[in-house]
């Protein structure tokens, strides 16, 4: 018996040792082995990443994922989706158990340093704002000493929410749910008073409720919520691939390139849409890819301009405006490093 | 198994002993094989546990990922909707820790209490002459045993508690307690100068009982006489102390929760997740508890009642003296699986935002500091520790009640 327990555990020991030492392969070769790109998303937020009724998804955040399945695989469409809640996110990624993450993530220093990922950039300039009631008769957010707040459990508002607070000498309670759903429940059955979330999202749980007319967003923005793809620590090659990728969206907006006018660029555009778009130049093979990975990106996703638009901007329910979101040179702050 | 071998080895080696008749080598002696291979095996598991542990910290290194146990000094920065002792979005994730077992004993505390209440009362009405009361059991019994907990946990919360009236047409019960979507505000006692008297008074009260438990058996002994303790008991924890209060001159306020801007503040607030997640964790264990106690009674062979009836006991006093006390010894032994089973079952808190340990720590916490190995460590050995707490506790009383063979 005892021999038989310690054959046991030293098998089971010398197992584990040869399990966790092999290395990590590299992210590009496993999802070119595979064929799809495993992306964590939202478990649902409108203009973000939802579900449609075919059981596609779309949204800002999914274009990301398309991105860079269009870059990697040639094919936008061969992307895996896993909804994720806020809690299962960041393990998620930094298991292995997904490639990228673009969930309308907020890059915070403490998750770039210490959860072991890495922030690709932004893809959204987002900030804390307050939805309330109408009945509520409150115009600005300094009125709400003594509320009760709901919030999804696990965010970044969670912590801006309680600084806001603390700083005006104002108090409330937290009512902290699992999903965004779930506090729109709450908000919506009277549990608290105002909903706290990104702005964005709060437009999105706004067009949600029974009545929307009835829900207002307050004015105030009470922190800074830069939103943007993520990947896993030690991989440097996939990390530029999905910064890249973002990046060529940007450029892609910033040149003229759109997905209708691609093809004529590639072949008659100038130095800039050639090198950009493959028919110049080794920007591709430098990450691996293939020359045509902005070509696919900007042909099966289209450009920034094109997603924003389509998801969150005029042609979206949400109907949001550029604002902060537009290029640095049309008086927004989105801006990609020279694709050169 | 190990002993059998060493016999046998024991054997095994004397026989080498009688034909050889020089001394057995030392490595043939079955006590030190017993201790050699007992080294290897701890040496074999140490070795195992070491390989486990430095392999996390060394991938978790290599991925970038922070360890240790700094953060619960580090300030949590967020803030809690319940908590037992005070808290500020300043303090530590420590503290977090310690608010979050809290609000989970709290939570745990209540269910098994109405469970064990539930349990009983639909457990004995089984056995009830009532058609109705018979019937009434079966139907909760099988009603809530039958459904997924976490469902339950939806149904009082979503359907029952959010269907409430909002904050300002609060229902009232004589302007002093109210009910809305945002729980349940009861008035508080706040005690004055003298307050102290009363309880002492409940203090005796309490001390009293023993008392007067140990005489009334004494005296039933003796004479054969018996006294109602229960109800004198009663009367002595209720009254001594309004006694006390009534001769001190009502030295206490009350404090009644009143609306102000927002919320009613004042008086003690009861958050309708405590209530839901206490009212889904009684019900359905009770359910499972009233099976317990069904199984417990229906071990007792009939021909114990029967000879309860021929010495003249009335109905009441069988169950009380002759079935539960022997029924205890099947019942405990369960009971105490379904105690277990409710403290696991608090962490569907997560589910309605009910802030126990669970929720707030392997919840937030984990997510803000990102160090999941240590956050899900301390949480496992918090539900192990009270589980075998529970444990102990109920194995003690289950002694206490077993039936002690002569």
């Amino acid at each position: 018996m005892a021999k038989n327990t310690l054959l046991t555990a030293t098998t089971l020991a010398t197992a584990l040792v040869a399990a966790a030492t092999t290395a990590q392969a590299a992210t590009l070769d496993d999802v070119k082995a595979r064929g799809t790109l495993s992306c964590g998303v939202s478990t649902g937020l409108a203009g973000f990443s939802e579900k449609n009724a075919d059981g596609s998804w779309s949204g800002l955040d999914v274009d990301v994922c398309r991105a860079v399945a269009a870059a990697v695989l040639g094919d936008a469409n061969a992307v895996q989706y896993k909804p994720l809640t806020a809690k299962e996110r960041f393990t998620a990624l930094a298991s292995g158990e997904i490639d990228m993450l673009s969930r309308n993530t907020t890059w915070t220093h403490t998750r770039d340093t210490s959860l072991g990922i890495n922030f690709a950039g932004v893809n959204f300039y987002d900030g804390a704002a307050f939805m309330v009631s109408k009945d509520l008769g409150v115009k600005s957010a300094t009125e709400l000493d003594g509320a009760n707040a709901c919030i999804q459990a696990g965010t970044s508002t969670e912590l801006a929410i309680a600084d806001y607070f603390r700083v005006n000498n104002m108090s409330y309670k937290a009512v902290t749910f699992d999903t965004s759903d779930q506090t729109r429940q709450g908000f919506e059955s009277g549990r608290c008073d105002f909903l706290t979330s990104d702005g964005s999202q709060l437009a999105a749980l706004r067009i949600g409720l029974a009545d929307p007319s009835n829900a207002i967003i307050l004015p105030e923005v009470i922190s800074k919520e830069p939103l943007g793809p993520v990947a896993r620590q030690g991989d440097d090659q996939w990390f530029n691939i999905v910064k890249w990728s973002l990046n060529a969206m940007l450029e892609a907006e910033e040149q003229g390139v759109t997905s209708a006018n691609v093809d004529d660029m590639r072949d008659n555009g100038n130095p800039g849409n050639k090198r950009l778009l493959g028919s110049e130049g080794e920007l591709g093979a430098n990450m691996g890819l293939n020359a045509d990975w902005a070509y696919q990106i900007v042909k099966q996703v289209g450009n920034y301009s094109e997603s924003f638009e389509r998801n969150v901007g005029k042609d979206s329910p949400l109907n949001l405006d550029r604002g902060i979101n537009a290029l640095w040179n049309a008086g927004g702050i989105m801006y990609a490093p020279a694709m050169r | 198994m190990l002993r059998q071998k060493t016999l046998e080895e024991t054997k095994a080696s004397a026989r080498r002993a009688s034909g050889n008749s020089a001394s057995a080598a030392f490595y043939n002696n079955p006590n030190i094989r017993a201790i050699f291979y007992q080294i290897l095996l701890v040496f074999g598991l140490g070795y195992f546990f070491y390989s486990i542990i430095s392999n996390v910290l060394g991938n978790m290194e290599a991925t970038g990922i922070k360890t240790g146990f700094n953060f619960l000094g580090a300030s949590a920065g967020y803030d809690v909707l319940m908590s037992l002792i005070s808290f500020e979005s300043t303090d530590t994730y420590g503290r977090i820790f310690v608010v979050g077992f809290l609000n989970t004993l709290l939570v745990s505390g209540i269910g098994i209490f109405f469970a064990t209440i539930l349990g009983f009362i639909f457990g004995v009405a089984h056995f009830s002459h009532n058609l109705l009361i018979r019937k009434l059991a079966l139907i909760y019994i099988e009603i809530f045993r039958n459904i997924p907990l976490l469902l339950q946990v939806f149904f009082w919360y979503f359907a029952v508690l959010s269907a409430l009236p909002g904050a300002r047409d609060s229902l009232s019960l004589g302007e002093a307690i109210f009910l809305n979507v945002r729980g349940l505000y009861l008035p508080k006692m706040v005690g004055g100068d003298l307050f102290w008297i009363a309880e002492v008074a409940l203090g005796l009260a309490i001390a009293g009982i023993f008392v007067l438990r140990r005489w009334a058996k004494k005296r039933q002994d003796d004479t054969g006489k018996q006294f109602p303790v229960l109800n004198t008991s009663i009367a002595m924890v209720i009254g001594l102390p309004i006694l006390a209060l009534l001769l001190t001159g009502l030295p206490f306020e009350v404090e009644y929760p009143a609306l102000k801007g927002f919320n009613y503040f004042g008086g003690i607030t009861i958050i309708p997740e405590l209530m839901a997640l206490a009212i889904a964790l009684s019900v359905y264990t009770g359910a499972f508890i009233a099976e317990a106690v069904r199984a417990g009674v229906q071990a007792i062979p009939n021909g114990q009642t029967e000879a309860a009836r021929s010495i003249g006991l009335k109905e009441k006093k069988i169950m009380q003296l002759i079935i539960v006390p022997q029924a205890m010894r099947v019942i405990v032994p369960l009971l105490n699986s379904e105690y277990q089973s409710l403290v696991k079952n608090s962490t569907l808190a997560a589910a309605i935002g009910y802030p126990d340990l669970f929720n707030v720590f392997v919840g937030t916490a984990l997510n803000q500091t990102g160090q999941a190995i240590e956050t899900i460590f301390m949480t496992i050995i918090v539900y192990f520790a009270v589980n075998m707490l529970i444990s102990f506790l109920m194995n003690r009383f289950n002694n206490a009640v077993a039936l002690v063979s002569r």
